[in-house]
């Protein structure tokens, strides 16, 4: 399977809420004073790849960084550091503002969570699937029709609809518009945060359906994030578990979800409720994740909500290790490999 | 189901007057969940799940109204009852544990008081002695460092907290009835599984009866010992939860059953339900609100729903049920 996109040690900071104020800042650049402020690694180091027409899930609790992670790829956001190559084109070196009118700018699209909310409520579901093709394919008139319509058809959205404003669509209409906006262009690749979240089950299941047909048709590649691991298990072919910024695990969803090797992992998968299972004895997390702000270089970050928490945990930070095509960050993964 | 129910409801209806017309949310639910029992009222949203628990909490929106029915707590028909009385049951006897905690608290006042001030109406405790009760409550719902998270406000703390901090405002005056309406909704699964843990050992050592209220069929299922599925306003089956999932009658259920994701191995095998809610506007509502979705409709479905023995466990209102088995019981998961 030939990349389509390449992330390379991508870190995301932000300079923390609660950090010293205007006084302080004043006093620091006259009187001097420590010379880091405090920050918040949103997303430290992390780097994994996406094939040609392959789907890949991440998941993790809120907070954890993913939403960066996916703006910053999107080149919504600046990174901090690393690249992101898309191709053979490097698109982290552009800042956002710059790559906002760039050529390759409708090769990643986005569908956000709740089109209720994403979607422009004085444009119609027409005008906002054209709105970037406007802007990104230059298109006027009837070829902007033209295509416009030819979207909608294979997101299986009427031609009757395309009319109306978002309040008047129903929640599974607004996710078809979401997700015809984004296709609209042609991108290679999709990123798609939560797009079923805020859906019924019935409804949930046609436009999984709907993503599924849409990738094959038109072969593009997906970033789907979700906190909902039983639909990335469907959909997914592989998946990232993100913990405080850190890419804990990586895999094939299907391992990963059979066999979690990380203790993270571990509790996720064992919080999924299940139809034909109880809550009896399973794994739980207790306490808070550890502060993001300038977290310990040299600490685990599960380390205080792990089950297994050792010495060693908090005297070197674990690296991503491979084992075959899983990579884990712990100190222990090996325990938990399947025997072959 | 010998125990006494601690609450039940007979034959409630509830309407809207909407400008476009009257909106029928709730017709002839009846359901009562005994003490110290668990349920869960399942539906997809605006089948009317949140309805319920508002009417029975005496908590509708002024547009709302209930045109029919009883809802018995303790021998006091809550929906007959003066505000008056209300105010005094609400907190004491019943209460509520609402979907969004972080718009639910009051956000401009401290999580200590907003605890003690339950536990000065409600629950006895004098007003010298509330703040440190306060404090006993945050510990008992598994908050570390409580004297310091008593100051705290709710925008300070995460979601999981604030779910907390709710739960030891809903439970301070030791109700005997706890509704819990989506209360892990929004929340990442690892919080869920703690929360709803929470939520089931209180229950347990309180022994309320709690109505749990989720569009979650799995997580309905890990967690109460009935479930009751709704649909456009009606109770279509009630069943214990473990007897629902094999053995579901109702068309709509087994619908609901199959869409889940994690009944299916593959995206392809996951069915969806075809058609949507019907406008409960109508005039002409069939007597079935579910017959123009459904695909075994005959032509009995346009007499009024049967309605079951009253003693039946297992109750489905539908005329041509499926047979009892039908649906081979779903794989259990290997993932």
């Amino acid at each position: 399977m030939t990349t389509l996109l390449d992330v390379a040690d991508v870190s995301k900071l932000f300079p923390a809420a609660g950090g010293p104020g205007a006084w302080a800042r004043i006093k620091r650049r006259f009187v001097g004073g420590p010379a880091n402020l405090p920050q918040v690694h949103a997303v430290d180091d992390v780097s994994f790849a996406i094939g040609k027409g392959e789907t890949v899930g991440l998941v993790g609790e809120s907070g954890c960084g993913k939403s960066t992670l996916v703006r910053a790829l999107t080149r919504l956001i600046d990174v901090s550091d690393g690249t992101i190559t898309l191709g053979d084109r490097e698109l982290a070196r552009k800042t956002s503002r710059v790559f906002a009118r760039d050529r390759d700018r409708a090769r990643i699209q986005m569908v956000f969570q709740d089109a209720g909310e994403s979607v422009n409520p004085r444009f119609t579901a027409f005008n906002a699937i054209a709105d970037p093709l406007r802007r990104l394919r230059k298109l006027r008139g009837a070829a902007l029709e033209e295509r416009v319509s030819t979207v909608a058809r294979q997101c299986g959205l009427p031609a009757e609809l395309l009319s109306r404003f978002p309040h008047q669509l129903s929640g599974g209409q607004r996710a078809r518009v979401g997700i015809a906006r984004a296709v609209a262009v042609e991108p290679d690749l999709l990123v798609l945060d939560e797009p079923t979240a805020a859906l019924d089950v019935s409804v949930q299941v046609v436009i999984l359906q709907l993503l599924q047909r849409l990738k094959r048709d038109l072969g593009m590649s997906y970033l789907f994030v979700s906190h909902d691991l039983s639909v990335v298990r469907l959909l997914c072919d592989s998946v990232l578990v993100m913990y405080l910024g850190k890419i804990v695990e990586a895999g094939p969803a299907a391992e990963v979800f059979a066999h979690p090797l990380h203790p993270y992992t571990q509790a996720l998968v064992a919080a999924v409720p299940r139809l034909h299972d109880d809550a009896g004895t399973q794994l739980r997390l207790s306490g808070e994740p550890r502060s993001p702000i300038d977290p310990d270089p040299n600490v685990c970050r599960f380390y205080g909500r792990c089950p297994r928490g050792m010495e060693n945990c908090k005297a070197a930070m674990p690296a991503l290790r491979q084992f075959g095509q899983r990579h884990v960050a712990c100190h222990f993964a090996e325990e938990f490999l399947p025997r072959p | 189901m010998t125990a006494a129910p601690a609450l039940s409801v007979e034959k409630l209806c509830v309407e809207f007057r909407t400008r476009s017309g009257v909106v029928r949310a709730l017709d002839n639910v009846s359901f009562s969940v005994a003490k110290g029992e668990t349920i869960a009222l399942v539906g997809e949203s605006g089948s009317g799940k949140s309805v319920t628990a508002y009417a029975v909490m005496g908590i509708l929106d002024p547009a709302g109204r209930v045109t029919g029915g009883r809802a018995m707590l303790d021998g006091l028909d809550l929906l007959s009852a003066s505000e008056r009385q209300l105010a005094d049951v609400r907190g004491r006897k019943m209460a509520m544990i609402f979907q969004n905690p972080r718009t639910a608290l009051n956000p401009i006042r401290q999580v200590g008081r907003q605890i003690a001030d339950v536990l000065i109406r409600h629950g006895d405790v004098t007003r010298k002695a509330a703040p440190a009760a306060a404090i006993e409550m945050l510990r008992a719902v598994g908050i570390t460092d409580p004297v310091r998270r008593a100051k705290t406000y709710p925008f300070e703390m995460s979601g999981g907290m604030c779910q907390r901090v709710m739960i030891a405002i809903a439970l301070a005056a030791k109700p005997s009835l706890l509704i819990a309406d989506e209360p892990t909704t929004g929340l990442d699964v690892t919080t869920q599984a703690v929360i709803m843990d929470l939520i089931s050992d209180l229950a347990k050592k309180l022994g309320m009866a709690t109505i749990f209220i989720t569009h979650d069929l799995a997580l309905a299922g890990q967690r109460a010992a009935r479930i009751v599925v709704m649909h456009a306003g009606h109770i279509v089956e009630t069943a214990p939860t473990r007897d629902l999932f094999v053995n579901a009658r109702h068309p709509y259920t087994a619908e609901l059953i199959a869409a889940t994701p994690d009944s299916a191995t593959s995206l392809d095998a996951l069915a969806s339900i075809p058609g949507s809610l019907p406008d409960l506007r109508r005039a002409d509502l069939p007597p079935c609100r579910y017959s123009e979705r459904c695909p075994r409709k005959t032509e009995r479905c346009a007499q009024p729903l049967p309605v079951g023995p009253p003693e039946a466990v297992h109750t489905i209102a539908c005329w041509n049920p499926l047979p009892e088995r039908a649906i081979s019981a779903p794989k259990v998961n290997a993932a």
